[in-house]
C-alpha cells in the first residue's frame, strides 16, 4: 500500500504531460512512459499478466504505430496550438466527475475479497484449475482452456484489424 | 461531506480513474488535433481497464500462480476473472488504435494536415 499512492500520483501525472505538451512526439513518448506506470500499478495490484501485457503492447506497440504515423508529416503539423476550454466544460466535466464520484461509496471497499465481483465464478476457477486443466497460471488457464473460444474470436478481431490497416494504407490505383 | 471524502480517500484508484477518464474523454471530444484525440482515446480506455483491474485485487493476495498441492483457498490470490478478460481488451484497443492511426494517416496523406478544423475548411 506503500508504493501505490506514489505510483497514482505519477500515472496522473504522465497522463497530463501526454494531454498538455504541445509537440506531438515528446507527447507519444510520455504516453509510453505512461502505459509503463500503469503496467507498475498493475503489477502491484497481483495482475502481472496484464502489466506484462501492458508494457509489451500498449507501450511498445501503441508507440510504434503513433510514431509510424507521426514519421511521415511534417514538422509544422507536429507543432500544435492548444485550444481555449469552452465554459460548457468548465462547468460540464466537475458536475460530471462528482455524480461518478459521489457514486463510489455504492462500490465495494478495496481489496476486499468478498466484493460481489470476487465471490461469483473466480472461487471456482481457482480452486478447481490446477485440477482440471493442469496450469499453475489461472489467468492463462481461464484465457485458454475455460474460455478458449473467446480468445479464439478475439484473434479474428485482430485479424479484421490488420486488414482494415491494409486496406486503408493501400497505395496505387485510386 | 465529510463522509464521501474519507469513501475517496479509502479508493485513491477510483478517483484516479475518473480523473483519467473525464479528463480524456474531453480530449478526445474538443481537441482539433487527431492525434491528440487519440492519445484521449487511449487514455480512456486504459483508465477503464484500470478500474476494472483494481475489483480483482485482494487484501494481502497473491498473484493468481498457483504453487502449492492440495486445497486452494480462494482468498489468498487476487481475483483471475478481471485480468483475462482486460489482457484481452487491451489486445483489442491497440488493434482499434492500429485502425484508427492508419485512417489518420490516410487523411494526412489527402489533406496534408492533422488539423481538423484545417481539413474541414478543405472540405468546404
Amino acid at each position: 500500500m506503500t508504493f501505490e499512492l506514489p505510483l497514482l500520483v505519477l500515472l496522473v501525472m504522465t497522463a497530463a504531460g501526454a494531454i498538455l505538451v504541445k509537440d506531438l512526439i515528446s507527447a507519444v513518448f510520455i504516453l509510453g512512459s505512461y502505459s509503463f506506470a500503469l503496467a507498475l500499478v498493475w503489477a502491484l495490484l497481483g495482475a502481472v499478466d496484464v502489466a506484462f501485457v501492458e508494457a509489451v503492447v500498449g507501450a511498445g506497440l501503441a508507440t510504434v504505430f503513433f510514431l509510424l504515423t507521426l514519421f511521415r508529416t511534417e514538422e509544422k503539423d507536429t507543432q500544435i496550438r492548444r485550444p481555449p476550454m469552452p465554459w460548457a466544460a468548465f462547468v460540464g466535466l466537475p458536475l460530471l466527475a462528482l455524480l461518478l464520484l459521489y457514486g463510489a461509496g455504492d462500490l465495494p471497499a478495496f481489496g476486499d475479497p468478498t466484493s460481489p465481483a470476487s465471490v461469483h465464478i473466480s472461487p471456482t476457477y481457482l480452486e478447481n484449475s490446477v485440477a482440471q486443466t493442469r496450469t499453475p497460471n489461472v489467468v492463462t488457464a481461464v484465457l485458454m482452456d475455460y474460455r478458449s473460444f473467446d480468445t479464439f474470436i478475439e484473434t479474428i478481431v485482430i485479424f479484421t484489424g490488420g486488414i482494415a490497416c491494409a486496406l486503408i494504407l493501400r497505395r496505387g490505383r485510386s | 461531506m465529510v463522509e464521501l471524502l474519507q469513501t475517496l480517500w479509502q479508493r485513491p484508484n477510483f478517483v484516479v480513474f475518473v480523473i483519467l477518464f473525464l479528463w480524456g474523454f474531453y480530449i478526445m471530444a474538443a481537441h482539433p488535433n487527431f492525434v491528440k484525440k487519440l492519445i484521449g482515446l487511449y487514455i480512456v480506455q486504459t483508465s477503464a481497464i484500470f478500474f476494472l483491474v483494481a475489483f480483482s485485487a485482494k487484501d494481502g493476495a497473491a498473484v493468481p500462480i498457483i504453487i502449492s498441492e492440495g486445497v486452494v483457498d480462494a482468498a489468498a490470490y487476487a481475483n483471475p476473472l478481471p485480468h483475462v478478460l482486460t489482457v484481452t481488451a487491451i489486445v483489442v484497443q491497440v488493434a482499434t488504435l492500429g485502425v484508427s492511426l492508419a485512417l489518420v494517416s490516410s487523411i494526412y496523406r489527402k489533406y496534408r494536415s492533422l488539423d481538423e478544423d484545417e481539413v474541414m475548411e478543405q472540405l468546404e
